[in-house]
């Protein structure tokens, strides 16, 4: 379904991705790793169209996507930051995400699933940071999407939403989507990926399961595997 | 397209800022209007106003508008809206909702002083139009320089220096050439740097609709036989259009190519 | 015994020519309604000539139609068409020469080169009569009524349009124009030349080619003129050249290119005019000496005063402008900080004429300002010390 193929970017003399391509054909978890100013983030943003790559091309369902801007309705999107105008209320920024999507959404049950309906009457520029990634994740899940691709999802998540954040990460996986995530905490990566690709100096340095990594490296869990990976 | 403008639009609408603006111009109005008690003057007096501080409130109101609204700007370029849309709504959102303000601030306390009773009606509507071409021309080239310019002071300092150079050092340049050329025919020169700047430009139609005789002084001929023609009218608003047209697609462009 | 004499389609005279020569002096010849050709009709005794209403007299295109050459004609009520047109010779509807005491009264004279010609005459009287032409260019018209080496004339009441000049005064000593309308001339409404202690008074001189000149002359009083529209490259309400000794009085001029042009005139008064919205109200030019500006309205004017010289020996006291923006604390009717009515703006202008096109920018406000706070290029002494806080009416 995703095709990447020969990515290259730079910001100006710093080469963030120098040859990057892999292929996604079926549903699961895929867990973007590296190390900080890898180009996780970057690659992301250029699979969402935020940033226009130097060379080489992605392709989704077959199509150049930056060719047309359609094959955006079938990603859902949680940035890294939870940045929104200051001034637009929880309730209106939800609204106003469903107007320009037009598209179904369901954000009833995720508002209540995580307690934002006191919330709804707020400014955004007043809200905690927690509870802005609450809202980032309302406007993430509440579209059904194919492919969903999350960008340090977990930030400012007190135990009980990780939990239920997790919950949600593995229906969308139980229901056949391409789940694309980026976390520091591997504890979390472990337990969630079906496959892992591991940047490193602007390449795929691995790309294969979990477990493969674990054995390849020797160590006994990711956290490790990484290190190794790091310090050799 | 118009979600977008309609989302910039109402954002706008509910910022204190625009409600200065238009405080601002009905009170001018207003003060203008009691001071002088005559239509005429008052306009006089308003086009010197309306030419300098459109471009001004433009541009600053453009640089701010862009950089605070780079959250809204992200989250919509992850939905599957194209990119020149997002600009132009926003772009569509600022412009438009200034030129309300410029149009309803003045519009009231000329009405209410009975502009549409007197012969000045339509040098009150040039007036006006004037000031919303150069909303928009000022706003879409402030946008550019912000897009330009990942630094807020930075780009913040560029637009100001943009709008004092079209406001000011643009016609001290020309003086100051045309009183070193003074020896050689000038003419064709005094029509091309009017056109060259938007401000000069608006300021010149205006001033042949409204004290036309000091202007046919000397060089008048020139410019009554060029702008006293349609074919010179027609040109005049023309190049207008294309002032506020081509800072649009340079934004475009600036924006379609710009990482986020 | 004075006799009167008619002439008609059937009555003792069928045409004014025959009635002329027969008249004895003193006759009055009274012409009934008709079209009379009669080019080159002299009259050469004291007669009365009365037209009634619809007494055409046509000149046939050649030739003038009647030369007056004797003491105390009058022409009264005639319409007066085609005189002959020519480039060596000044033909006109009614020429006169040498005499005293003539009146052209009530006269429509149409269609002809000059409209009245008056040579070497002293106590005539031109009254009520209307010189209209199509004129377009210069060489295409004489005057309307054209005075040459004249005293003692009264113009009263006469319109002239379409022609060179409207009313020409050469030579022309204690003579008066009064409640003249000259409009939509080519050339001048009312042009002044070599002539001395003239007044002309309640004309109006409006849409002309280049205004009202005056030029070479002493003790003219210039009183409840009106100056109008007359707009154009070199287009002026009044000129004022080599004047001295005059007083220009209560005139309004409005909408002219230039309200007043003062070239190397001296001793002249002005007082109680009112200048609005011409672009230039007076420019200043050559050597004028204590000309005295006072009581004047400055409205609306894109530039007050003119000068093409840093000197200033002119005084500007107690007038009314527009522009003024001082205060009057004391309250005693003059604004307590004097007004420079001299923009460093107008004088670049008058050096380069084209910067016109940075008028009302800002940055010209930003370099008047700067010549309001110390004076450099314009002429410091320039300065009305108490401004007026009110229009005079």
């Amino acid at each position: 379904m995703i095709t990447v193929s020969n990515i290259k970017k730079s910001f100006g003399r710093l080469q963030v991705l120098d040859d990057i391509s892999f292929k996604v054909d079926k549903g699961g978890i895929i867990a973007i790793l590296g190390p900080n100013g890898s180009g996780k983030t970057t690659f992301l943003k250029i699979l969402l169209g935020m940033v226009i790559a130097d060379g080489g091309k992605i392709l989704y369902q077959e199509k150049d996507i930056s060719k047309s801007h359609e094959y955006r309705k079938h990603i859902g999107y949680l940035p890294q930051i939870a940045r929104f105008p200051d001034n637009l209320k929880v309730r209106e920024v939800i609204h106003m995400i469903a107007d320009v999507r037009n598209e179904p959404s369901n954000p009833e049950d995720l508002i209540k699933l995580f307690g934002l309906e006191s919330f709804l009457d707020k400014n955004l520029g007043n809200l905690s940071g927690g509870t802005r990634q609450k809202v980032n994740i309302v406007l993430t899940f509440m579209f059904d999407t194919p492919v969903i691709v999350l960008d340090e999802p977990t930030a400012g998540l007190d135990p009980v939403s990780l939990i239920k954040l997790k919950d949600l990460i593995n229906k969308a996986k139980a229901a056949g989507k391409i789940i694309l995530i980026t976390s520091h905490i591997m504890s979390l990566v472990e337990e969630l990926a079906d496959e892992v690709i591991f940047l490193l100096e602007g390449n795929i340095y691995f790309k294969g399961t979990p477990q493969e990594l674990k054995s390849r490296t020797g160590s006994e869990d990711l956290e490790h595997a990484i290190a190794a990976i790091l310090e050799s | 397209m118009i979600k977008i403008f309609k989302y910039s639009f109402s954002d706008l609408m509910r910022s204190r800022w625009s409600f200065i603006y238009l405080g601002f111009y009905m009170l001018l109005g207003f003060v203008l209007l009691f001071l002088n008690n005559d239509l005429s003057k008052g306009i006089i007096t308003l086009m010197n106003v309306i030419v300098v501080l459109t471009p001004m409130i433009g541009t600053i109101f453009g640089v701010m508008y862009f950089y605070n609204s780079r959250e809204f700007t992200e989250l919509l370029l992850a939905q599957p809206v194209k990119r020149s849309v997002i600009f132009l709504g926003q772009y569509l959102g600022i412009s438009i909702s200034l030129a309300m303000s410029l149009i309803i601030g003045l519009g009231i306390p000329f009405l209410v002083y009975g502009v549409f009773r007197s012969g000045e009606i339509f040098n009150f509507l040039l007036l006006l139009i004037a000031g919303g071409f150069l909303t928009f021309i000022f706003v879409a080239i402030s946008v550019c320089i912000a897009l330009f310019n990942a630094n807020k002071i930075k780009g913040f300092g560029y637009a100001i220096l943009m709008w004092l150079f079209f406001a000011v050092i643009y016609d001290g340049l020309v003086l100051l050439s045309m009183m070193v050329f003074a020896d050689y025919p000038l003419d064709d020169f005094a029509l091309l740097v009017s056109f060259l700047n938007p401000i000069d430009l608006s300021r010149i139609m205006i001033l042949l609709k409204l004290d036309i005789s000091a202007l046919l002084g000397y060089t008048g001929a020139l410019f009554q036989r060029f702008f006293g023609t349609n074919l010179g009218f027609v040109m005049s608003w023309l190049m207008l259009v294309i002032w506020t047209c081509v800072p649009v697609l340079l934004m475009v462009r600036i924006a379609n190519k710009k990482n986020f | 015994m004075r006799a009167e004499r008619k002439v008609c389609q059937d009555c003792e005279y069928s045409n004014p020519v025959q009635a002329v020569k027969e008249a004895l002096p003193g006759d009055t010849i009274l012409v009934a309604a008709g079209s009379y050709k009669c080019p080159g009709l002299e009259i050469t005794k004291p007669l009365v000539l009365i037209g009634e209403l619809g007494a055409t007299l046509d000149g046939d295109n050649q030739n003038y139609v009647l030369r007056l050459l004797a003491d105390s004609i009058v022409i009264s009520g005639f319409s007066i068409i085609n005189s002959g047109k020519s480039y060596t010779k000044d033909f006109a509807a009614i020429y006169a020469h040498g005499t005293s005491g003539v009146q052209i009264l009530y006269n429509h004279i149409d269609n002809s080169f000059f409209g009245i010609l008056v040579e070497k005459s002293n106590g005539g009287v031109i009254r009520g009569n209307t010189v209209s032409g199509t004129a377009r260019q210069e060489n295409q018209a004489g005057n309307g009524v054209h005075l040459w080496h004249c005293n003692h004339m009264q113009i009263e009441n006469n319109e002239v349009f379409g022609m060179r000049d409207g009313i020409y005064l050469e030579f022309v000593d204690e003579s008066d124009a009064i409640k003249n309308y000259t409009h939509h001339n080519v050339r001048y409404g009312l042009h002044f030349m070599f002539s001395n202690h003239d007044a002309y008074i309640d004309n109006t001189f409006e849409s002309n080619g280049a205004g009202v000149a005056v030029m070479f002359s002493k003790w003219i009083r210039m009183e409840n003129n009106r100056f109008i529209n007359n707009w154009g490259t070199a287009s002026y309400g009044l000129l004022l050249k080599e004047i001295y000794d005059g007083e220009v009085l209560n005139n309004l001029f409005e909408q002219n290119t230039l309200g007043i042009y003062v070239d190397g005139s001296s001793r002249v008064n002005y007082k109680g005019n009112t200048l609005r919205q011409n672009g230039w109200a007076i420019k200043v030019s050559g050597g004028c000496y204590t000309n005295a500006f006072t009581s004047n309205n400055f409205i609306g004017n894109s530039f007050d005063i003119s000068y093409n010289s840093k000197m200033n020996d002119n005084t500007f006291n107690g007038n009314f402008w527009s522009e003024y923006t001082g205060y009057d604390l004391d309250r005693d009717g003059n604004g307590d900080v004097p007004y420079r009515p001299v923009k460093l703006f107008s004088y670049i202008v008058n050096r380069t004429p084209e910067t016109i096109v940075l008028l009302r920018s800002l940055f010209v406000d930003l370099i008047n300002f700067s010549e309001k706070v110390s004076p450099a290029f314009t002429p410091d002494d320039l300065v009305d010390q108490t401004p007026s806080m009110k229009k005079f009416q």
